[in-house]
């Protein structure tokens, strides 16, 4: 081997590293710059030429955004509509996933398609119809209202990545087991259960964030009183302007919690998001 | 595995006998069955979760179409009077007004740009990846999880403040380039420039997804084809246009028309980036049905706008299901 080939891979890779290191630089910088303005004195913050780097740091912020409206209100209503919503998504789904992936039957296809053609509605679409919808049944402004709505998106999305999961674990692993005697409930309580956990783990928690972030259902299907975490965040904008530096405090407290799940999680989703995309 | 399998497939697993069906258990999988005692096993599963989408769903679709044939202002909705039919006047109406052909038309645009950066940058990225240093490539990671896990809501906060006119660090970084003076400049003035941003906005937060995606599809792509087309004097483009992409078509396919579903659907960005009132050159679809059913009371002309953006992206959605159903069946 001559020492160009080896200097040469080197080189390209310092180029590619570069390259590399913008591409980290230009997709961290909203979330820097949350962080930064947050830690800043607010008046720091409405500078015209304001320092990319922290040149004090403070917590007034927090304290801030913690007293603009109501700050634990919101949080505890999001957090128990996406528990419920989850618990609910992940029992009914893992069910449903169940049967589609599972056993073969007349009518499995289209189940199949209704499952993935109402994924594709837009949320926006429907907001009309399920507005009048609730109306109707004395669920406007109500947690279990939005509950039920919620279930609109989590659902089919829950199906269909369980469906994913479950059809990683071997079908042989079921058949040994029920070809000892086991039933095919026992067989799936003992064999497929515990191999599915992770799987069921990644789904909750990926629905419990996608329920925490929806915005437009919140808005529109609750009131002042009842808003949710998402919603919260626009109180920071009144008609005598915005609170930059308590709103981006504010931002990262939502965010913060959201994205540390996301860290934990997102590997493993990826994973059975795409198991059957790659196989296909 | 199937018998149905027609699709390519990059490993094909090795043939197994097949098992000796238990005889408790007639529901042997893969094989269509009469139906029998085994059939309803399966539906009892599926039961519950058809239930409560029928209701939460299946009802709501219902009356969006029905409404959209009708006349449903505020009186109908408080009740004093009855909502009456009026066939396809909504629909007559909307597709008369100029306005509505300037928002679909501005909708498919932003929503393309949005689909075909978010597509290009992601991939580009995915194939950076697989060059760059260990180090590097957990740095890109984190900043993509962070940006892909951030909610909308708060990306689209932190979007405003980043291009505020006044204190906004975009307009600060940009004047501090020779001759340029961005101090004041406001983004939002012209639809074209806040567009703009909203789509940088939604690119930034669509990207992650495709990136993760595609680089776990780059792992399945085998070493030995590319080294093959290497030795075959193929160049990185031609590498890439005849071994990686078509191994990943299937991959694309399903991420550019989920993309374009997700990109027509926008609505928070722009909601909450005009403080809940979208100037004109800003409406898209979505703002649009909204604007009519929720600010104008004519729940029913915004619900034949939502009818009509669903029945626009029912071909996408063929596209799409075609994919998925393949799929499906390969299990």
């Amino acid at each position: 081997m001559s020492t160009a080939t080896v200097s040469g891979p080197r080189r390209s890779k310092l180029g590619w590293n570069l390259l590399g290191l913008f591409v980290f630089v230009t997709a961290g910088f909203p979330v820097y710059w949350m962080l930064n303005t947050a830690f800043k004195p607010a008046k720091d913050a409405i500078d015209p030429d304001p320092s990319l780097l922290p040149t004090s740091v403070t917590l007034a912020n927090f304290g801030r955004a913690l007293d603009i409206a109501d700050f634990w209100g919101p949080v505890g209503r999001s957090l128990v509509v996406s528990l419920t919503v989850v618990v609910i998504g992940i029992f009914v789904g893992m069910l449903a996933a169940l049967a589609i992936s599972r056993f073969a039957f007349r009518g499995r296809k289209v189940v199949i398609v209704a499952i993935l053609a109402v994924q594709m509605v837009p949320l926006v679409a429907m907001i009309i119809p399920v507005f009048l919808l609730l109306n109707d049944l004395g669920q406007y402004d109500r947690l279990s209202g939005l509950i039920i709505t919620y279930l609109t998106f989590i659902l089919p999305f829950t199906v269909w990545t369980l469906r994913g999961f479950i059809v990683n674990i071997p079908r042989e692993l079921e058949e040994a087991a029920m070809v000892d005697g086991c039933s095919r409930t026992t067989a799936f309580l003992r064999v497929v259960f515990p191999l599915l956990a992770p799987g069921m783990v990644a789904t909750s928690v990926y629905g419990f964030i996608q329920a925490w972030n929806e915005y437009l259902y919140a808005l529109m299907l609750m009131s002042q009183q009842n808003q949710t975490a998402t919603v919260w965040l626009g109180n920071f904008t009144t008609k005598h302007g915005t609170e930059y530096a308590p709103m981006m405090a504010g931002s990262t407290m939502m965010a913060v919690p959201i994205v540390v799940l996301f860290l934990l999680v997102q590997r493993k989703m990826a994973a059975g998001l795409t198991a059957g995309a790659v196989k296909g | 595995m199937s018998a149905a399998d027609t699709t390519t497939t990059a490993k094909v697993p090795p043939a197994r006998p097949a098992p000796q069906p238990p005889p408790a258990a007639p529901q042997r999988p893969g094989r269509k069955r009469t139906p029998g005692g085994g059939a309803t096993v399966p539906w009892a599963l599926l039961a519950p979760c058809l239930l409560i989408l029928a209701l939460v769903l299946g009802y709501p679709l219902v009356r969006l179409v029905t409404l959209s044939f009708q006349k449903f202002g505020q009186s109908q909705l408080w009740g004093f009077k009855p909502a009456e039919s009026v066939g396809f006047d909504n629909f007559t109406e909307v597709l008369g007004d100029s306005e509505f052909w300037a928002v679909t038309v501005r909708t498919v645009v932003f929503a393309a740009s949005c689909v075909i950066f978010t597509m290009v940058i992601g991939m580009l990225i995915a194939l950076l990846l697989q060059r760059v240093s260990g180090w590097v490539k957990t740095l890109i990671n984190i900043a993509l999880v962070a940006s892909w896990g951030m909610p909308i809501i708060v990306a689209t906060t932190v979007f405003k403040w980043l291009f505020d006119s006044d204190y906004g660090i975009f307009n600060a970084l940009l004047s501090k380039l020779p001759g340029v003076d961005m101090i004041g400049h406001n983004w939002f003035a012209s639809g074209t420039e806040g567009l703009a941003v909203i789509t940088l906005l939604v690119v930034w937060g669509a990207v992650p997804f495709v990136v993760i995606t595609l680089s776990a599809g780059l792992t399945q792509v085998p070493k030995e084809l590319e080294e093959a087309a290497r030795l075959d004097g193929a160049g990185a483009w031609g590498v890439f246009r005849y071994v990686t992409l078509p191994i990943l078509k299937p991959i694309i396919v399903m991420l550019t028309t989920l993309s374009v579903i997700w990109d027509m659907g926008v609505f928070p960005q722009v909601f909450v980036m005009r403080g809940g009132h979208p100037e004109p050159e800003f409406q898209l679809l979505t703002t649009y049905s909204y604007d009519k059913a929720f600010v104008v009371n004519d729940y029913a002309q915004g619900s034949a706008i939502a009818l009509l953006t669903v029945l626009l992206l029912l071909g996408v959605i063929g596209v799409y299901m075609r994919q998925m159903l393949k799929i499906g069946e390969v299990e």
